[in-house]
């Protein structure tokens, strides 16, 4: 696992090409080091200093929330964005740190998947939150490139309702 | 040897305080840790963590000039640092209504009485002088859910006061 001020999470990963066992064992790795870190739901590959475009989320693990279950994004795409929420993020690439980030409420989103067929998700809430912020890994973003204050959160909020 | 210490610094707010400070404190060899500094009013306030081999009397005066020039007063406690062990915030508390005097110390009570540890108040005056108004905002971590804590919030209700508690979820990624 790389963790800040490894530069290397901020470089910008390359789409991939081969649709091969190697990929899909490089899968089951990731998953696995997902489900061992408790609480996580999500982890892109440069996370653990493998630069290719590919990410795992799976929130089905919170009650109540709308979910795909397991995706695994391989060269994902946005395809539409709407609306924003800001909500608390850490991640497992900065420890000790979370802080208030704003993103799109809803997504559509089109990636490949380990056999590199095309697929498309929709996305609301939560589980948009982590799409978005493991496909920001892919392209050397981490979730301190989008912090907001609190005070700009109960500001956005006020003027919401 | 060097120690973490608790610099606490108020003065009329105006430009340039936190650079002189933090350069005099860099010059002098010193780390600086977390911090909160923000205007209150017309002041500006500060409370940062500040490691170095001096003792507290020779913080103040290595900080004298600068605290003499911008109008300052300093204060220097002696601290254990313990970084690194943030502890999540799980609840949040939003309050706003009327200013009058009573609002913290009510909605705190409640939330002591039940274990609630605040993590970080802000707190504005808003409005106008004639009819100010009272924001707060309180993050912090309680064994209960938000659902209870706004049940037990509820009669400030009664009195005026808009309070409201929110589960604060940190998404893991």
């Amino acid at each position: 696992m790389l963790h800040y001020p490894d530069i290397r999470l901020k470089q910008v990963s390359v789409p991939v090409s081969s649709f091969d066992q190697a990929l899909r064992e490089f899968l089951c790795d990731l998953e696995d080091t997902m489900r061992a870190s408790p609480g996580c739901v999500g982890l892109a590959a440069p996370q653990v200093n493998y630069f290719q475009r590919i990410v795992i989320v799976d929130v089905s693990g919170k009650p109540g929330i709308a979910h795909n279950g397991r995706m695994l994004l391989v060269n994902p795409e946005m395809v539409s964005r709407e609306g924003e929420a800001v909500g608390r993020e850490g991640c497992l690439s900065v420890p000790d740190y979370t802080g208030n980030v704003a993103r799109a409420e809803r997504i559509c989103v089109r990636a490949q998947d380990g056999n590199g067929e095309w697929r498309e998700y929709r996305c609301e809430g939560y589980e948009a939150r982590a799409v978005l912020h493991e496909i920001d890994h892919l392209d050397g973003l981490l979730f301190l490139d989008r912090l907001v204050s609190k005070r700009e959160l109960f500001r956005r909020k006020a003027y919401r309702t | 040897m060097k120690r973490w210490y608790m610099l606490t610094v108020v003065g009329r707010d105006q430009p340039g305080i936190v650079a002189a400070l933090t350069d005099a404190l860099f010059r002098a060899g010193a780390n600086l840790g977390e911090a909160s500094m923000v205007r209150l009013g017309g002041s500006f306030t500060i409370m940062m963590m500040v490691e170095t081999e001096q003792d507290e009397s020779g913080i103040r005066a290595l900080l004298g000039p600068a605290g003499l020039s911008l109008g300052l007063k300093l204060h220097v406690d002696t601290i254990e640092a313990h970084l690194h062990s943030h502890v999540e915030p799980n609840v949040r508390v939003t309050v706003y209504g009327a200013d009058r005097p009573g609002i913290v110390a009510q909605v705190t009570a409640a939330l002591a009485s039940r274990g609630f540890n605040i993590l970080d108040l802000e707190s504005d005056v808003a409005g106008t002088p004639e009819q100010p108004i009272y924001v707060m905002t309180i993050d912090g971590h309680s064994a209960e859910s938000a659902t209870a804590i706004e049940k037990l919030l509820l009669p400030l209700r009664e009195k005026g006061v808009e309070v409201g508690a929110e589960p604060l979820e940190t998404l893991v990624g």
